[in-house]
Formats: structure tokens, C-alpha cells, sequence
């Protein structure tokens, strides 16, 4: 009811408004050509001022700025693309080098490690040669010894049998003929005793 | 009780009478506002192109996102070739818009909303694109009115069409403004006036219109400001590159 009454009084007020504009309504002031003048002078006047000042002092710097940021930005984007490049052949660098000495140490452990072999193979062979002489002159001597041998053995044998005769008998006795009793028995039974 | 709804568009003088010859050059509202808009303009662009920092601050960042605005609008309608013209099609732009965005200021003067100021700009523009038109193509640039692909028989009708509407072109352009920005500021005065007449109890509902058309206004004092510029570089588009 009251929503009613208030559209009501909206809509019946619109004619008395109506009313009232018709009454003081007199016509467009846009054709009334008394400041038609006036308008087009100060309009060519302050448009004109502005153009001049906007094309030839404004605009100018605008365009200036924007271009100058434009080519900064690229020149940062560029530089920063250098760098990247630097950076990735530095890389590269540090892993070539990293792999270089990689191999170089290898090859220093390999050369280090032949060449120990080779002096251990040396001195090996050294030692090798120096016990072989060794062997053999301890075997020269041996043989030396064992060739000797049987003639000390002889002599000894002579010398004692002649005193062990001297004290038995207690007369001297004739060297040669023990020597000749000793040669021939040691001929006999040298096998037996030397082994050979 | 409620103004005359046209009492806004009332031209009057300010200061003393000025007559040059048999014209009258007075200082009026309208003058007033015309300056007030250029100046506004120049303050803010030169304001916003004074410092030329990588990070612009907000007044640099508004001069310059107007700048490519507009300067997109030319190169998308007119190409490049029109790029000799993008300081007057951007004076044209901004003088307009400011001054549609002025008069949405309350109690203020719209300058646009005179259809002598508005044909004024468009005739300017009718005749410049004319004859950018002719110097650039001679009297080729009658074939505007030719169009290729149109049988024989249709041609002097459609010759006759295209000439007309050639013509009428800057009326177009002129009644297009300075009706929007009329018929809008008489309408948001009628809607001010029933909240007036209507009072404590009944204003409220074309209060609430008043509001809503305040925002519809600020969209067509953009628009329109809009439309003008990019309908004068069709035309300037027409004169650069003739492809009829």
C-alpha cells in the first residue's frame, strides 16, 4: 500500500515537472549564434597552442623516454644473455679442466705406477743377477772344496796314520809308502765316502 | 524549483565585451573551460615526460600509456603512414576527451556539447584529410567515390551514394558529439531535477538514476572522445592509403 502510494506520487509528479520545464524551455543555446564567434576564435586559439606545444615540445620527450627505455631494457637483456654465455663457457671451461686433470692424474698414477714396476722389476733383476753370482761362486767354491777335499782327506789321513803308526809302533815310518796305502784305499772307497 | 535543463549549455560572457572588426571574440564560459582543458593537458604531459626514469611514476605511466594508446589506434587504422599526423590526431584525442571529462564536473561548462565547437574540429578534420587526399594522390583520389567490383549499371547511383556520404561526413562526426554529450548532461539535468521536485520521499529513485547515468556519461565522454579520434584516422586512413 505504501509502495503504491509512493510510485504514485513518483509518477504523477513527472507531469508537473513537465510542465514546469516547458514553461522556462526556450530552445537550444548551441544555435543561438551570438558566441559562435567567440567559441571558433578561442577554440582555434587554445587547440592550436596546445597542438604546437604537444607536437613540438611534449611529444617528442615521450616518445624519447619510451625508445630510450626500449633499447635499455634490451641492452640489459642482451647483457644479461652475455652473461649467461660467459657463465656457460666458464662452466664449460671448469668441467674440461675438472675432466683434464681427471685424466691427468690418472696417467700420473698409471706412469707412477709402471714405473714402480719397472724399478721393482729392476732391482729384481739386480737381485736377481747378484744372488745368481752369488750361487754360483758359492758353488765355484763348493766345488773348489769338493775337489779339495780328498786331498786334504789324503794328507790328513797320511799324516795321522803316520802318527798314529809312529805312536803304535814307535818307529818312523816312510811317508810315500802310507801315501800309497792311503791313495789306493781312498781310490777304492772315494765313491762310498763322497758320494759322487 | 528545477533550472531549465538546457541553462547549462548557456554560453556567457566573462570580463569585458571583446570585438575585433564586427566580431565578437569575448572571454566566456566556454573560452574558460577550453583553456582550463589545454592547460590540464599540457600540465600532465609535460609533467609525465619531465623525468625519464626505467620505473615511471604514475603521472609518467599515464603520459605514456595515452602515448602508445593512441599511437596503437593510428598504426591499427591508419597504418604508418600516418604517423606525420599523430600529434594532431593526439591533441584531438585529448583536447575532447578532457573537455567531455571536464563538463562531467558539476556545475562546470561542457565544451564538446556545442554543435559549433564540434563541427568547428570535424570540418577542420573534413577539410585536412581532403586535401592530404588530393596532394597525395592527385585527382585519383576521385576514385574514393568509385568503388571496384560494382557493376556498371549501379555506378552512378552508388557514385552518387558515395559522395553524399563523403559530404556528410563531417556532420557526422560533429552531431555524433555534441549530441552525446548534450543529450547526456540534459538528461542527468532532468533526472537532478525530478530528485529536486520529488524530495525527502520520491527523489531517491532518480537519485539512484542520477548516479547510475553519472557513471554511463563518464563511459560516453571516454567513448565519444574515442570515436571521434579513430573515425577522423579512418578518414585520414581513406586519404593515405586509397584502396577503393
Amino acid at each position: 500500500m505504501v509502495k503504491k502510494i509512493y510510485f504514485q506520487s513518483i509518477f504523477f509528479s513527472f507531469f508537473f515537472i513537465k510542465e514546469a520545464f516547458a514553461a522556462e524551455s526556450g530552445g537550444m543555446p548551441q544555435l543561438n549564434p551570438e558566441f559562435w564567434v567567440s567559441q571558433i576564435f578561442w577554440l582555434i586559439l587554445t587547440f592550436g597552442i596546445m597542438y604546437l606545444v604537444l607536437s613540438k615540445l611534449i611529444l617528442p620527450k615521450i616518445s624519447n623516454n619510451l625508445e630510450s627505455r626500449k633499447s635499455q631494457i634490451l641492452e640489459n637483456i642482451e647483457a644479461a644473455e652475455k652473461q649467461r654465455e660467459d657463465s656457460d663457457a666458464k662452466l664449460k671451461e671448469y668441467d674440461e679442466i675438472i675432466s683434464k686433470s681427471k685424466l691427468e692424474a690418472n696417467s700420473i698414477f698409471n706412469q707412477a705406477r709402471e714405473k714402480a714396476l719397472k724399478d721393482i722389476g729392476a732391482k729384481r733383476e739386480v737381485l736377481d743377477r747378484q744372488i745368481d753370482n752369488e750361487i754360483a761362486e758359492a758353488e765355484k767354491e763348493i766345488d773348489a772344496l769338493r775337489k779339495n777335499a780328498p786331498d786334504k782327506i789324503n794328507k790328513i789321513a797320511i799324516e795321522t796314520s803316520s802318527e798314529l803308526l809312529q805312536k803304535l809302533i814307535g818307529a818312523e815310518v816312510n811317508n810315500s809308502s802310507i801315501s800309497a796305502i792311503v791313495d789306493d784305499l781312498s781310490k777304492r772307497n772315494g765313491d762310498k765316502y763322497y758320494g759322487n | 524549483m528545477a533550472a531549465n535543463p538546457m541553462s547549462q549549455f548557456d554560453v556567457y560572457r566573462i570580463g569585458p565585451e571583446i570585438k575585433v572588426g564586427a566580431f565578437d571574440i569575448s572571454f566566456t564560459n566556454a573560452s574558460l573551460f577550453m583553456i582550463l582543458s589545454t592547460v590540464s593537458i599540457l600540465l600532465i604531459f609535460n609533467i609525465g615526460s619531465k623525468k625519464n626514469s626505467i620505473l615511471p611514476n604514475k603521472i609518467q605511466l599515464l603520459a605514456e600509456l595515452s602515448y602508445t594508446f593512441v599511437s596503437k589506434m593510428i598504426s591499427d587504422t591508419a597504418g604508418s603512414k600516418a604517423k606525420p599526423y599523430f600529434a594532431f590526431i593526439f591533441s584531438l584525442f585529448m583536447f575532447v576527451l578532457f573537455c567531455n571529462m571536464f563538463g562531467m564536473i558539476p556545475y562546470t561548462f561542457t565544451v564538446t556539447s556545442h554543435i559549433i565547437v564540434t563541427f568547428v574540429l570535424a570540418a577542420f578534420i573534413f577539410i585536412g584529410v581532403t586535401v592530404i587526399g588530393f596532394i597525395k594522390h592527385g585527382f585519383g583520389y576521385l576514385k574514393l567515390f568509385v568503388p571496384s567490383g560494382v557493376p556498371a549499371v549501379l555506378l552512378p547511383l552508388i557514385v552518387v551514394i558515395e559522395i553524399i556520404s563523403y559530404l556528410s561526413r563531417p556532420i557526422s562526426l560533429s552531431v555524433r558529439l555534441f549530441a552525446n554529450m548534450m543529450a547526456g548532461h540534459t538528461m542527468m539535468k532532468v533526472f537532478g531535477g525530478f530528485v529536486i521536485s520529488l524530495g525527502i520521499v520520491g527523489g531517491w529513485l532518480p537519485l539512484s538514476f542520477s548516479v547510475a547515468l553519472t557513471g554511463l556519461e563518464i563511459l560516453v565522454a571516454f567513448l565519444q572522445a574515442y570515436v571521434f579520434a579513430i573515425l577522423t584516422c579512418i578518414y585520414l586512413n581513406d586519404a593515405l592509403n586509397l584502396h577503393h
